[in-house]
């Protein structure tokens, strides 16, 4: 049986496909057999960040269609064995996508793979529903910004209310914060929210804070997920969630500004 | 004080202001979710009872939800037309169900 994460927020670009990428990509180089899914039909991103784009022959669509088997649809990563990709589709919209279809696609995911993550589109419609709807565990993307955390808030009512658990009354979805693109300078100057005042809020478990980090970029722009990326501060922080997330206790990293040259001539 | 210090306090600390808006709208939000769903129904077969016996507006009926650690209350507001009281036209009833 594998454990079905989904990575949701809401708010549309906080980090969902980039934090997607990163942990299925995580998990799998651990050996844990991975698949990542694209829920985001009609507008597929997650084939990018993965450096995939040119495989994807058959999508997410055509299999609940039955137009393709699921083998046929997998794109295996190049960079690691153990991770497989289910591309969405980019000519349907979100009404292709059904609660049945689904749940016959992760039924069958399940017999075969340890983990299957769930990339949400923005939103609380059908796509962002049916993305969260079969979820065992849930990593709440959240940036420290007033419009993010109400989303998050939003994202965490209907996890409870609307999710297959909360309907058939098993033990609810186990929700995890991931804070991203977080910047401690400008927390520290007062200039945005920091940790605490966003965990005073959501107190959620917390898996990791991801800094704002020019690699993200670079990463995208390269077709390689961030966690890859061992240099970085965003792939040592993805890096770190994936290790909390399996049972490892680590200290949370990047909350401490660094002080800058200026800062410490004019002792600020 | 140092002179970044001085810069830093011509700045206002708007995560400050930040955070207690998300507490405000957060808490709302809250109540909003754990509202039962059969609320726009009562109020709307309260209002057709009262009506038999005065002609009051739509508006007339508020029924607010309120939930604290040890239990929760509905509060039921009429307000009854002018003519029905010669001191105060607004009269509250209140019902804790
Ligand atoms: N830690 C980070 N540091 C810097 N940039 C980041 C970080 N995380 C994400 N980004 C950037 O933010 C943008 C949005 O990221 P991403 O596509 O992952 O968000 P999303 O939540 O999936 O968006 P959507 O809601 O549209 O699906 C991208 O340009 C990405 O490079
Ligand atoms: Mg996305």
């Amino acid at each position: 049986m594998a454990r079905i994460i989904v990575v949701t927020s809401g708010k549309g670009g906080v980090g969902k496909t980039t934090t997607s990428a990163a942990i299925a990509m995580g998990l799998a180089k651990k050996g844990h057999k991975t698949a990542v899914i694209d829920f985001d039909v009609g507008l597929r991103n997650l084939d990018l960040i993965m450096g995939c784009e040119r495989r994807v022959v058959y999508d997410f669509i055509n299999v609940i269609n039955g137009e393709a088997s699921l083998n046929q649809a997998l794109i295996r990563d190049k960079n690691c064995d153990q991770l497989y990709i289910l591309p969405a589709s980019q000519t349907r919209d979100k009404d292709a996508l059904t609660r049945e279809g689904v749940g016959k696609v992760l039924d069958e995911l399940s017999a075969d793979f340890k983990y299957i993550v769930c990339d949400s589109p923005a939103g609380i419609e059908k796509g962002a529903n049916l993305a969260l709807y079969f979820a065992d565990d849930a990593f709440v993307v959240t940036n420290p910004e007033v419009s993010s955390v109400r989303d998050s808030d939003r994202i965490l009512g209907i996890l409870a209310s609307k999710s297959r658990r909360a309907e058939q009354n098993e033990e609810p979805i186990r929700e995890y914060l991931l804070l991203t693109r977080y910047d401690p300078n400008r927390v520290k100057s007062g200039e945005m929210l920091g940790l605490e005042d966003v965990q005073d809020i959501l107190s959620l478990h917390l898996l990791g804070i991801i800094p704002e980090s020019k690699s993200v970029l670079s990463a995208s722009n390269a077709g390689i997920p961030v966690i890859l990326d061992e240099k970085s501060e965003a792939g040592q922080a993805y890096e770190d969630v994936i290790a909390r997330y399996l049972g490892e206790e680590r200290p949370h990293r990047f909350i401490e500004s660094k002080q800058g040259f200026f800062r410490k001539l004019f002792g600020g | 004080m140092s002179l970044l210090d001085f810069f830093r306090l011509s700045k206002p600390k708007t995560a400050e202001i930040a955070k207690e808006r998300l507490q405000i709208l957060v808490a709302h939000q809250r109540v909003e979710r754990n509202r039962p769903s059969y609320l726009p129904q009562l109020q709307q077969e309260l209002l057709e009872v009262v009506r038999k016996y005065v002609n009051v507006d739509q508006e007339a009926i508020s029924v607010k939800f309120e939930q604290d650690d040890n239990q929760e209350t509905l509060e039921l507001n009429i307000v009854l037309p002018e003519f029905q009281s010669e001191t105060e036209e607004v009269k509250d009833e209140q019902v804790n169900i």
